[in-house]
């Protein structure tokens, strides 16, 4: 039997400034990529500043991407900080413009947030909604809550299957393992977080256990949820 | 109109002097760019653009960089900073302010030296009077403008006003659509632009984020090698001694007086320049495979005319007009200076509508191909985004099917 090939899924990330959302999309697609799938990942944001806005975009899919910029029309969409619905943070009014039929919507929340007329629209396009604690299990098992978005990015996988947990390993050690420059900001979070890890490694396997951990709850939830995993046989 | 020509003797030409197989900074092989460009082994990288200028540089034997942050360059000037740190770029170090740096960069040149910086949006204003002056002092600097906003309100988003300021400066001007152009071009670039019939700046222009900051697949070769080092005795003036001025210009500058010989003398010197810029195309001709378009299905009546990450947009469009049963040829311009105006008449002579679709509001690009085509009704300048928008793909579909009488889906979505 031959395995189930990954459609085009494109994924929107809104999350405020020093979450870690640009870091997340460069992580699920370098993983995509180590999968010998196309991928392509970019960020938008505004003037550096930590709690603004900030979003960015991961494509994965079977054959070249050349799209790039704002997803306007996402197949997932994963909110990393309420405010980005409660406060409006989000570059688009609601959140969750644009998602397209059948989609998929991951929040970090223990709480409700959306309205009656949110389900009912969101319903209306057969979209599911996950309410993903990912805070939580960032200072529980990572011992941060700097590693949200590590557990973002576990349950994204766990429930569409974009990539699998090997690869998003290899994608944090090429991301963390190794000498990485980015911008002052990026470069004083990532600061940040080293110097609560004696060791790198130890850096590394908290991130890993925290995506696992996020990964097998998404996917129990998965189960019993409508969405369909974003993969089909080949003919 | 330019006359179309060949590429020169079909490989690239070479300083006699330089040697291949010595060693480079940190040990790399000096290497003939015929080897490096077109048989070299070549390994996929995942990598952002800028870790992709940082990449290039590397390989590219460079005397010198001057960096001024400004977004979305910044990363790139700093991974820069790390080569100089690692011995790969001999000097480096940081201007007062972009025309500062533009300033330095061309000291470095006039002294013989291989020099590279990078800009954006306001930083490439600041620093345009360098532009045109580094063009008539014939350095063959190479600048990437990672393009953004220039006007206030402030936007460090992808626009490429920029480039419509620069058209004209008497510098090259190329236009890369991906991370991949992006590497491949910084190491012709200085090839090219080196060429003792060229020897004028080059302008390297991507789109800001779409391709500094995105991930992508960019093939590179090994960073075992590098370019042959610049050979300033090849240029068409002599490198500047302050002590000995080499051209009368520089001391008792001749063309400062008001008379009918020095404006004479400094008229056809711009005449000299921009055609300086025109012979590039043989050279260019032969590490852009041969032309300066890349064309796709010129038979179709829809046509789409881009360049940078409009062409990118365009591709998806394509895409999803194909799944609809509408086809749609492409031409991707790759040179906007100079511009490949014979190439692009003829690939345009049989259609019907032309689109040319740019994240700027005013379509410069829009404005050359209407200039140049006869039943310039034919052509479509846009759709058109601009001050940081994206252009889904949505977007030039609807264009096109807008054009063919087809309604289309609401597009409002965006708040």
């Amino acid at each position: 039997m031959s395995e189930p090939v990954l459609k085009r899924i494109n994924i929107r990330i809104s999350g405020l400034g020093g979450q870690g959302a640009v870091t997340a999309a460069h992580l699920l697609a370098m993983a995509a990529n180590k999968m010998g799938k196309f991928s392509i990942s970019n960020p938008f944001f505004g003037a550096e500043k930590r709690m603004a806005p900030a979003e960015s975009y991961v494509r994965v899919g079977p054959e070249k991407i050349f799209d790039r910029g704002e997803l306007v029309f996402p197949d997932v969409i994963m909110v990393f900080h309420p405010q980005v619905i409660t406060m409006q943070k989000s570059y688009t009014a609601p959140f969750y413009s644009g998602i397209k039929e059948g989609g998929l919507i991951i929040i970090n929340t223990n709480v409700d947030l959306l309205t009656k007329e949110d389900h009912e629209y969101l319903e209306g396009l057969n979209v599911s909604v996950f309410e993903c604690d990912a805070t939580h299990l960032a200072l529980e098992i990572g011992g941060t809550e700097l590693s949200t978005n590590m557990a973002m990015i576990g349950a994204c996988a766990g429930i569409t299957k974009v990539v699998d947990l090997p690869a998003l390993d290899k994608a944090l050690q090429d991301r963390f393992g190794k000498k990485y420059i980015a911008s002052g900001g990026t470069a004083t979070l990532d600061e940040a977080i080293k110097k609560k890890y004696a060791k790198k490694e130890q850096l590394l396997e908290a991130n890993n256990n925290t995506m696992k951990k996020s990964y097998e709850i998404a996917a129990a939830w998965a189960e019993t949820a409508s969405y369909a995993a974003a993969l089909y046989e080949p003919a | 109109m330019n006359i179309k020509v060949a590429p020169s003797s079909g490989k690239i030409i070479m300083s006699e002097t330089v040697e291949f197989g010595v060693k480079g900074p940190k040990d790399q092989i000096v290497t003939d760019p015929n080897h490096m460009f077109f048989e070299a082994e070549r390994i996929p990288n995942f990598l952002t653009g800028s870790e992709v200028i940082k990449e290039a540089i590397k390989r590219c034997n460079l005397d010198m960089s001057v960096a001024y942050p400004i977004t979305p360059q910044s990363e790139a000037a700093a991974l820069i900073g790390e080569l100089y740190a690692e011995g790969y770029v001999r000097e480096y170090f940081r201007g007062e302010n972009e025309f500062g740096v533009m300033g330095e960069c061309a000291g470095a040149a006039f002294g013989g030296a291989r020099v590279f910086t990078t800009t954006a949006g306001p930083g490439t204003l600041r620093a345009m009077e360098n532009f045109p002056m580094w063009a008539g002092s014939r350095l063959p600097i190479q600048v990437v403008v990672t393009c953004r906003g220039v006007n206030s309100p402030l936007s460090i988003q992808p626009d490429t006003l920029e480039m419509y300021y620069l058209l004209e400066t008497g510098m090259m001007i190329w236009h890369a659509e991906t991370a991949q152009d992006l590497y491949d071009w910084i190491l012709a670039g200085f090839i090219v632009a080196e060429q003792p019939d060229v020897h004028v700046p080059l302008a390297l222009c991507c789109d800001g984020f779409f391709v500094t900051h995105t991930k992508d697949t960019v093939s590179l070769q090994s960073d075992k090698m590098c370019l042959p080092p610049y050979d300033p005795y090849r240029a068409p003036v002599p490198c500047m001694d302050m002590e000995n001025p080499p051209i009368r210009m520089m001391r008792d500058p001749f063309v400062m007086k008001s008379n009918y010989i020095s404006y004479m003398t400094h008229a056809s010197w711009q005449q000299e320049v921009h055609a300086a810029v025109e012979r590039s195309r043989k050279h260019t001709l032969v590490i852009m495979g041969g032309s300066l378009l890349e064309t796709e299905n010129l038979d179709r009546e829809i046509l789409i005319v881009a360049s940078g990450t409009a062409v990118s947009q365009s591709r998806e469009a394509i895409r999803l007009l194909n799944e609809e049963g509408i086809e749609i040829g492409l031409i991707k311009i790759k040179t906007i200076r100079p511009f490949p105006s014979q190439e692009l008449l003829e690939a345009t002579a049989n259609a019907k509508t032309i689109f040319v679709p740019e994240f700027n509001i005013k379509g410069w690009l829009g404005r050359e191909v209407r200039s140049l085509l006869p039943n310039n009704e034919r052509v479509i300048a846009g759709p058109h985004v601009a001050g940081g928008m994206t252009m889904p793909s949505e977007v030039i579909v609807e264009e096109i099917k807008k054009s063919l009488g087809i309604k289309g889906a609401h597009m409002a979505s965006r708040g």
